[in-house]
């Protein structure tokens, strides 16, 4: 696709679509007369090589969202750094947000809720094509028509409304729309699970082909390792606002080495598999605002030990080339 | 069909007071002002005064149908304003929040706390008696539910996705308060607004009631009722026509008002 849009893409091809260094963000949250803070990212570091896809992968409360906001620069950040393709968010989305706009964009969960029911499919899509200055008329109409029919939808889905659409028509809307102003990293905040499960896959396999076409850079963000399992290059094992494990596909589903990993790949249904050989966890995630002391997994560990319960987690043992891991077992040695 | 009922019946009063109003002259027997002839003041409704005849001699029903200029053109002037000021207001509130959100909730609690008319009554005390100054003292004061409303709508519409969408394309605060959020809550807007006419009315006529609204000769609901409470013992119908005028009218936007909710609420459809 020509770069009617962005001069600077060449710019900032060396650089990561996506880094993120040591990021906290963190909520205060009054509870009656108490005060206490709500570390929805707890010093979170991940990066993303230009055109690779990286899932994230955590229960509902882990901070998987938060992350996601913070990237796109919809939440302030307390300490760290986001630089998605070179640019430091934080300065991108007060100084220049439209070029923070063409690096990074965002499919949501829910497609009802992620496009303006009182716009035409033509508006979501031609507005930011004009917003980021393009005029000539037939050339965004040109440009509509291309990106519905990459998404897989036909040119007459414009002059309708969301509501005349099922949900994974909307998702493919919503893709299109981020993907219109050619943006270098798409964040995917749990883009399939509020869909019925037969168009899962057709959406999956769709992100999957936009990448390779148009070359971005992927973050998939689920609470279900199945859905990341079939598309990511890494994953990232997100727990109580801490990334626990990191590793290329192949490491993390054939030797996954935290506990938590361990648990939730045992958590995957599978008729075929054996009687359970991995490690099963009980429980329900502890509250961010109530951490418990040590290492955020202890209370629910099928291996936890003294160590566990004193302290903070110990920083990443590295396992195997870009296979990490942060957890006293390993860092122990046993 | 009760769920139309209410609009049908409000329409049709909205309906038949525009067209009275734009057709007074046309319509009514006399003129509501000079035809005035004090050997027929106070005479009761018949043939020649189907309405009666006032202490001067004019003729209440032409007076009623003049009148309803001056109502419908303020409860619609007045209403008007007070909503673009309530929206503008309460859209920039809930939107951009911070110091600006609680100034202008201070200032709508401020608001709520004065009774209109005697908030009315004190900026007509300044600007003087006169439909222009009844315009700004009516049209700056009635604005705290259409405030009130459009902040808390803007709160709920604020944190979904295609809001959030559009800040992450890089669109700003004004497009984003105006192009995506008003259209999408202008129906409980348009619900406020119109019930809020039949209480512009009603505050114009308690303020031209107690002299401070439309000056004398000219025809004024509220007016017509003021100068025949000194003779309610002896022509009752000096006070009963215009107040009845004004009572149906109100109760019309009302009712309007009441239907446009029940069409535009996607949960109250459930219901029919």
């Amino acid at each position: 696709m020509d770069d009617l849009l962005f001069k600077d893409a060449s710019a900032a091809a060396n650089f990561d679509a996506l880094d993120v260094c040591d990021l906290c963000v963190h909520y205060p949250v009054r509870e009656g007369f108490r005060r206490r803070l709500l570390k929805a990212v707890n010093g979170v570091t991940i990066n993303i090589r230009a055109g690779e896809c990286l899932g994230l992968v955590g229960e509902s409360g882990c901070g998987k969202s938060t992350l996601a906001q913070a990237i796109m620069g919809l939440v302030p950040i307390t300490s760290g750094s986001i630089r998605v393709a070179g640019q430091d968010v934080t300065d991108a989305v007060q100084r220049d947000p439209l070029s923070q706009a063409r690096n990074v964009q965002m499919v949501f969960q829910d497609p009802f809720a992620s496009l303006n029911p009182r716009q035409t499919v033509r508006q979501a899509l031609a507005g930011p094509l004009r917003l980021h200055g393009m005029t000539n008329r037939d050339e965004i109409e040109a440009r509509v028509v291309d990106m519905l029919a990459r998404v897989g939808m036909k040119a007459d889905a414009a002059d309708r409304r969301p509501h005349e659409f099922s949900g994974g028509q909307r998702q493919r809307i919503c893709i299109a729309r981020a993907l219109i102003i050619q943006p270098k990293l798409l964040v995917c905040d749990e883009p399939v699970s509020a869909l019925d499960v037969s168009i899962r896959a057709q959406i999956i396999n769709l992100l999957l082909q936009l990448k390779d076409e148009l070359g971005i850079a992927l973050l998939m963000i689920s609470h279900d390792l199945g859905v990341v399992e079939h598309m990511s290059d890494r994953i990232a094992v997100m727990y109580l606002g801490r990334i626990v494990e990191e590793g290329i596909w192949h490491d993390i589903f054939t030797a996954p080495a935290h506990p938590y990993t361990q648990a939730l790949i045992a958590s995957i249904p599978d008729p075929i598999a054996p009687a359970e050989t991995l490690r099963r966890m009980k429980g329900e995630a502890p509250s961010a605002l109530r951490p418990p002391p040590g290492c955020a997994f202890n209370p629910r560990c099928p291996v936890a030990f003294d160590a566990c319960r004193l302290g903070d987690v110990p920083y990443f043992t590295p396992l195997a080339q870009a296979h990490r891991v942060r957890c006293h077992l390993l860092s122990q040695g046993q | 069909m009760i769920f139309r009922s209410n609009l049908i019946v409000g329409l049709t009063i909205f309906a038949l007071v525009v067209l009275i109003a734009v057709f007074a002259p046309l319509i009514a027997p006399y003129d509501p002002i000079s035809h005035s002839n004090l050997l027929y003041a106070e005479e009761a409704p018949g043939a020649q005064f189907w309405f009666g005849t006032d202490e001067q001699g004019r003729d209440i029903f032409s007076r009623i149908m003049y009148g309803a200029r001056i109502s419908l053109m303020i409860g619609l002037a007045v209403q008007t304003m007070n909503t673009c000021v309530g929206v503008l207001l309460g859209l920039s509130a809930g939107y951009l929040g911070g110091w600006w959100d609680e100034f202008v909730q201070s200032l709508t609690n401020l608001m709520l706390a004065i009774p209109t008319v005697v908030f009315a009554l004190a900026l007509m005390a300044v600007l003087g008696p006169g439909i222009v100054s009844l315009l700004i003292a009516l049209g700056l004061t009635d604005w705290a539910y259409s405030c009130r409303i459009s902040r808390a709508q803007v709160l709920t519409h604020k944190s979904q996705n295609y809001v959030q969408a559009a800040r992450t394309m890089g669109y700003g605060r004004l497009h984003i308060m105006f192009r995506e959020i008003l259209p999408n809550i202008g129906g409980p807007l348009i619900v406020v607004a119109t019930m809020g006419i039949g209480s512009a009315i009603m505050a114009e006529a308690a303020l031209s009631f107690l002299g401070l609204g439309v000056v004398p000769p000219a025809p004024s609901w509220g007016g017509m009722l003021a100068r025949a409470r000194e003779q309610l013992m002896v022509a009752p119908w000096v006070a009963l026509f215009p107040g009845l005028a004004l009572f149906i009218t109100v109760l019309g936007f009302n009712m309007l008002g009441d239907g446009l909710r029940d069409l535009l609420d996607p949960h109250g459809k459930a219901k029919r």
